[in-house]
């Protein structure tokens, strides 16, 4: 980056010395940030590192424990996002802050409509949203109910609010999470233009190649603790990733060469409708065999979450095959997909995984609470329930320690994530199924899960992982196959596989005849 | 942590000790109301007291509070697995029409066979009516607050009319059901009643309620059965992941908690009701099944006590005339209880009086905040 | 014919009388379900609202101070309800249930100290909701009797209708609509957006107790002419069914009640001349709506974050 548009000489944003704690814990200890007009600014950092936590501050949604807001050289104290909003800034959240029934016009001005007396002037709002629209080249459908919109356009809408509403500042929080390669080009190009309009950005990620792209300055945090602010022209990506871990990490997981057996799972010409009742898969075949790991690459929406849905027996298809082991599991139930050989790792690991409210052994017993020796005679055993449990937290190393009896929920996401692991694997079934399995977790985490997914190819299971971050599925899978428009589209080798022909085809590029 | 507790965050923390401060306020309140409308609070609550404090006068508390324990075990069950079963006065009403009609009907029976008999036709009445609301959710998707609401006043309806066939209508002038058969009734025989100056209702129930009482907890705490009913409760997408038929298990809580309501309804018609009246409106016995369920903290045992602390309050309430003090006092009292409960979080924030417990409440609340955020992201 | 026509009249008659309280009731569970508050103390609001309303127009003689008075009283209810759920986060569920507790035990207790010991308030004639075009129509012809039946009716029922096209136009075609649907879909989206979340729902949980106290207010207001115990009998909760029906929408909630009132008006007229068991005949609402459900409503879309308490972090 050229830093053509930064003007040194006029900061925006200055927080000085930010503590926020919350109880016993410190999010933010003592953080310092500095953002200058026209300057695109990136805060780097790993899962819980305390990104969000200094946002939130920034946008008056929590308040600083200690420290100082700076805002074009003038101190100011925020109570609420109100405040943020008039002093010029506007955040995109990660997790989209948007009214799914409502429409994008409705969206955008929600909080200062134009009205024509008591009336909503809705007209006006329209025409408003689609000048913003225009004269940033942000393209939307102001028509539209989010609900039936793409991620990218959604995203575009969150954009849009923040402009519309005059903000100078954007916070934009791992916007790039749910975007094919394609959309994140054509974001960092949405962001060029609007710092060319002397407006300051600030960007929340953990992808290292994104911050070498678009832009100026970095500031590392590690575990809430201020690390140091540098210009993105002068270091590479593994300085980035050494300062943001704290130590050298390695992307490659080691892998033995081994011959895959036979087929486990094969999913023959299956169709099924999305919950709005349209067709999202349409005719899809995959096969995945013993002893490899099937990587499905692809954008979020194009069918891989209802393709894993049928095949666990969440979701009625309309036509097609499912065979496990040579069963149909098609329109069956989910114990008996479960019976025949099906184990997953949910995507949604709150939702799916876990029963939040129930403790730890007996989340273990999930799928086998009325298997001996759980029980007998339908009453429940309480002793080798126990048993199991204790012996399943040493082995998968759930913390804290001595925690059967804990509600599930209180336990952090990478030591939910365990405990589901370890039910799983112990189910012991030929095919084992990860969504997304590493969302919201840190490195060591990380490293974790996938040392567990390589270990279950190695014992000879087949494995098909479901994942939106491409990296992950690179470095996994023995096979990827790109999802794109309910059809798998193309069926690659993973050690032949280069990230920008994925990228193509994910968007549909490379869609063979 | 061994430092030791304040005796703010002891009351901060405890459930049970909540539940004690809103009964005191609840009274409290009550007092306030008494004295405004210039009515005497010691004479008020004196009567209260002495009235369910007498041999004879607790023995009455205790035979009304049977059908509460029951009805209040029907909904706690629902709370427990995740359905509120705001339906139980419609369930409690069937079951009770049910045991009539059986009681009169089948009146030759011996009573080792006819009592079962009446407990079961009530059961499977009340579990029909469950099951009816559960079906419309489960395969229409009617919202089941809706339909329980529509099936309460359906059940009224069906018990009145019921009530006024000629098999079953009372031979005199009154507007109910012929009285069930001594073979089907519940009560004490009249020498012991006598002999130990008991309540002239006093009846079998009671014992009925406990074993209840100790089967619901079972059921909910020791059996696969109950541990499917509460995944599903907690988690209905996690329990169908781990294979658990949502819909057979929502159609077996409802079932299970409309048998509950029925039975009580049974209770109370075999052990001091003996026939149905043509009623024009509901009596309540389900809606006080929520409060009771609600101040029993869900929790089997603390139904049962739940049970017969309204079931003081209601015998006590009807006593209060004599002092001239309107019954629905117990009303206003019970209310209260239920609105602290409700708000029982003020409890807790009593331990930011010191600066540990302050802590801990911040960190609560941030929790809070941060699974709300979690939910958020889950709908995504 | 003229039967039919004369019939007709007293249904479509009943129909209105009927589904006046419900509307109101509707009106004010749309408020609060909408923005995202769970209220079933709807009927103990609307307890309150029938006792005031009755008392403050026998002691004023003035039905509408009375009127208002009885939703000023559903709204202190409403009031309590917002502290509750909204400022304190408690379960709306077991509230609202103390809240249909609290409101008819206290206005009772009131009645009965106020009134020597009896629960019955009479009203006369002046301090009755008077009725709009009574005695305009010639009701020796049968088609002037039918016009009487339908048309000479309470002003409160014209004024319902008034209402339910006002709360129409304030959730779909103002700012502070826009909003409240906004709360009840995504309390934290609002939030960032400066919106205040909290003083929403508390706003519209008071205006779902004024509504709804008004609608207890036009129970014995109107046709009954007094304030009895039992008054309000379900009301609060078949106007949160007919909202449920309607899919919380003021215009859904409409049909609702109109359904619910025309069943409960065909009851009138069928159990005076059929010979048809009465209390069969009453559960015809309650069994045509739950068919009526089935068969045409189905599935309701609950608002995303109804019953969610929201709390705000720090």
């Amino acid at each position: 980056m050229a830093k053509q548009y930064v003007d040194m000489n006029t900061p925006v944003i200055e927080m000085r010395n930010i503590v926020k704690r919350f109880g016993n814990f410190t999010a933010n200890d003592g953080i310092n940030l500095t953002v200058h007009k026209g300057e695109i600014h990136a805060i780097l950092g790993e899962n819980g590192a305390g990104k969000s936590t200094l946002m939130n501050q920034l946008y008056g949604l929590l308040k600083p424990t200690s420290g100082d807001i700076l805002v074009n050289g003038k101190k100011i104290v925020m109570n609420n996002p109100r405040d943020a909003i008039d002093a010029g800034i506007g955040m995109v959240h990660q997790h989209f802050m948007l009214i799914q029934p409502f429409t994008v016009t409705e969206n955008i001005v929600l909080g200062t409509e134009p009205t024509k007396g008591v009336k909503l002037d809705m007209a006006a709002a329209r025409k408003n949203v689609v000048e913003i629209s225009e004269r940033y080249g942000l393209s939307i459908d102001p028509d539209a109910k989010i609900e039936d919109i793409s991620v990218g356009m959604q995203q575009r809408v969150e954009i849009l609010k923040a402009l519309y509403r005059g903000a100078d500042i954007l916070i934009l929080d791992e916007p790039t999470s749910s975007l094919t390669p394609q959309e994140i080009t054509e974001l960092i190009a949405i962001m060029h233009n609007l710092v060319k309009d002397g407006k300051s950005i600030i960007i929340i990620t953990h992808k290292l190649k994104e911050i070498k792209e678009s832009a100026d300055f970095c500031t590392i945090i590690r575990m809430g603790k201020y690390i140091d602010t540098v210009d993105v022209d002068k270091v590479d990506e593994n300085d980035l990733a050494a300062m943001m871990v704290g130590r050298k990490v390695t992307f490659k997981v080691d892998k033995p060469e081994q011959e895959p057996g036979e087929v486990v799972l094969d999913v023959k010409d299956l169709h099924c409708l999305d919950y709005r009742g349209i067709e999202i898969v349409k005719g899809l075949n995959l096969q995945v065999r013993r002893g490899e790991i099937v990587g499905i690459a692809g954008i979020d929406g194009n069918g891989q979450t209802e393709l894993v849905e049928v095949i666990t027996g969440l979701r009625k298809g309309t036509s097609g095959q499912v065979l496990v082991n040579g069963a149909d599991v098609f329109n069956k139930s989910p114990s008996y997909g479960f019976n025949h050989g099906v184990s997953s790792i949910p995507a949604d690991r709150q939702k799916h995984g876990l029963v939040l409210d129930f403790s730890i052994e007996d989340n273990l017993i999930l799928q086998n609470f009325e298997k001996s020796p759980f029980a007998k005679n339908n009453v429940l055993q309480r002793d080798p329930i126990f048993a199991h449990a204790t012996q399943s937290i040493e082995k998968y190393d759930i913390r804290p320690g001595n925690s059967e009896k804990r509600p599930a929920g209180t336990l952090s996401g990478g030591n939910q994530q365990k405990v589901i692991i370890a039910r799983e694997v112990q189910n012991d079934k030929d095919l084992l199924i990860a969504v997304n399995p590493t969302r919201g977790l840190d490195v060591g985490a990380i490293e974790y899960v996938h040392k567990y997914i390589v270990e279950q190819r190695n014992k000879g299971k087949a494995v098909l992982l479901v994942s939106f971050e491409l990296d992950e599925i690179m470095s996994l899978s023995d096979i990827i196959d790109v999802i794109f428009d309910g059809q798998i589209v193309a069926s690659i080798p993973g050690k032949d596989a280069n990230e920008n022909d994925l990228g193509l085809m994910m968007a549909g590029g490379g869609k063979k005849a | 942590m061994t430092r030791k507790k304040s005796f703010l965050e002891v009351i901060a923390e405890n459930r049970f000790i909540h539940i004690l401060l809103s009964i005191f306020l609840g009274f409290l309140v009550g007092a306030v109301f008494l004295s405004i409308m210039g009515l005497s609070v010691s004479a008020a609550y004196g009567r209260l007291i002495s009235s369910v404090t007498s041999l004879k006068g607790f023995s009455y508390v205790i035979v009304y509070s049977v059908p509460y324990i029951v009805a209040g075990l029907s909904v706690a069950f629902s709370f427990k697995t995740g359905v509120f079963n705001i339906g139980a006065e419609g369930q409690f009403v069937v079951g009770s029409m049910a045991a009539a009609c059986v009681g009169i009907l089948a009146g030759s029976l011996p009573k080792p066979i006819l009592i079962p008999l009446c407990f079961l036709a009530a059961m499977a009445a009340g579990a029909v009516w469950g099951i009816i609301v559960g079906v419309l959710k489960t395969k229409w998707g009617i919202n089941e607050v809706l339909s329980m609401i529509m099936f309460n006043w359906i059940a009224f309806y069906l018990s009145n009319f019921i009530a006024g066939i000629p098999a079953i209508k009372n031979d005199g002038t009154a507007e109910a059901t012929k009285n069930i058969s001594d073979n089907a009734s519940l009560l004490f025989s009249k020498d012991f009643i006598k002999s130990m100056g008991l309540a002239p209702t006093a009846n079998w129930g009671f014992l009925v309620a406990i074993v209840v009482t100790l089967i619901v907890w079972f059921v909910i705490e020791k059996t696969t059965l109950g541990y499917e009913l509460k995944a599903v409760g907690a988690n209905k997408f996690a329990a169908e992941y781990g294979g658990i038929n949502v819909n057979r298990s929502i159609l077996t809580a409802l079932a299970i908690s409309g048998a509950l309501a029925g039975l009580a309804g049974a209770l109370q018609l075999m052990g001091m009701g003996k026939r149905i009246s043509i009623f024009s409106s509901q009596e309540g016995f389900g809606f006080a099944g929520i409060v009771v369920a609600l101040i029993g903290c869900s929790n089997p045992f603390g139904v049962l006590v739940a049970g017969i602390f309204y079931g003081g309050l209601m015998y006590g309430g009807s006593k209060l005339n004599l002092e001239g003090v309107p019954t629905q006092l117990i009303s206003v009292i019970v209310g209260t209880v239920v609105f602290f409960i409700a708000i029982s979080v003020i409890f807790e924030n009593l331990g930011r009086f010191s600066t540990h417990a302050n802590r801990n409440a911040e960190a609560a609340a941030d929790k809070t905040a941060h699974e709300q955020q979690q939910k958020e992201d889950e709908k995504k | 014919m003229t039967n039919f026509v004369n019939s007709l009249g007293i249904i479509l008659f009943a129909t209105l009388v009927y589904a006046t309280p419900l509307l109101y009731g509707a009106l004010g569970s749309c408020f609060s379900e909408v923005s995202g508050v769970v209220n079933i103390g709807i009927e103990g609001m609307m307890t309150a609202g029938a006792f005031t309303g009755t008392v403050v127009a026998y002691f004023t003689g003035n039905p509408w101070i009375g009127f208002l008075c009885g939703g000023l009283a559903g709204a202190f209810f409403g009031m309590l309800h917002a502290v509750a759920t909204v400022n304190l986060g408690a379960d709306q569920t077991i509230a609202g249930t103390a809240i249909n507790m609290l409101g008819p035990g206290i206005v009772i207790m009131l009645a009965k100290v106020l009134f020597d010991s009896t629960d019955t308030i009479p009203l006369t004639a002046s301090q009755k909701i008077p009725k709009l075009f009574a005695g305009v129509f010639d009701t020796s012809t049968v088609f002037g009797r039918f016009m009487d039946n339908v048309f000479a009716n309470y002003v409160s029922t014209y004024l319902v209708f008034i209402a339910v096209v006002i709360v129409w136009f304030v959730f779909y075609k103002t700012r502070f609509g826009l909003r409240l649907r906004a709360c009840g879909e995504h309390p934290q989206a609002c939030e960032t957006l400066g919106i205040n979340v909290i003083a929403m729902r508390f706003a519209c949980v008071c205006i779902s107790g004024f509504l709804a106290g008004l609608g207890g207010a036009c129970v014995t207001m109107t046709i009954s002419t007094q304030f009895r115990p039992i008054s309000i009998v379900g009301q609060g909760f078949i106007a949160i069914a007919a909202v449920i029906f309607g899919k919380f929408r003021p215009q859904g909630a409409l049909i609702g009640c109109l359904l619910f009132g025309f069943c409960s008006g065909l009851k009138v007229v069928l159990g005076g001349s059929s010979g048809v068991n009465m209390h069969l005949i009453s559960m015809i609402p309650y069994v045509v709506t739950v068919i009526v459900l089935v068969l045409f409503v189905g599935k309701s879309r609950v608002p995303a974050a109804n019953g969610k308490p929201y709390i705000k972090a720090k």
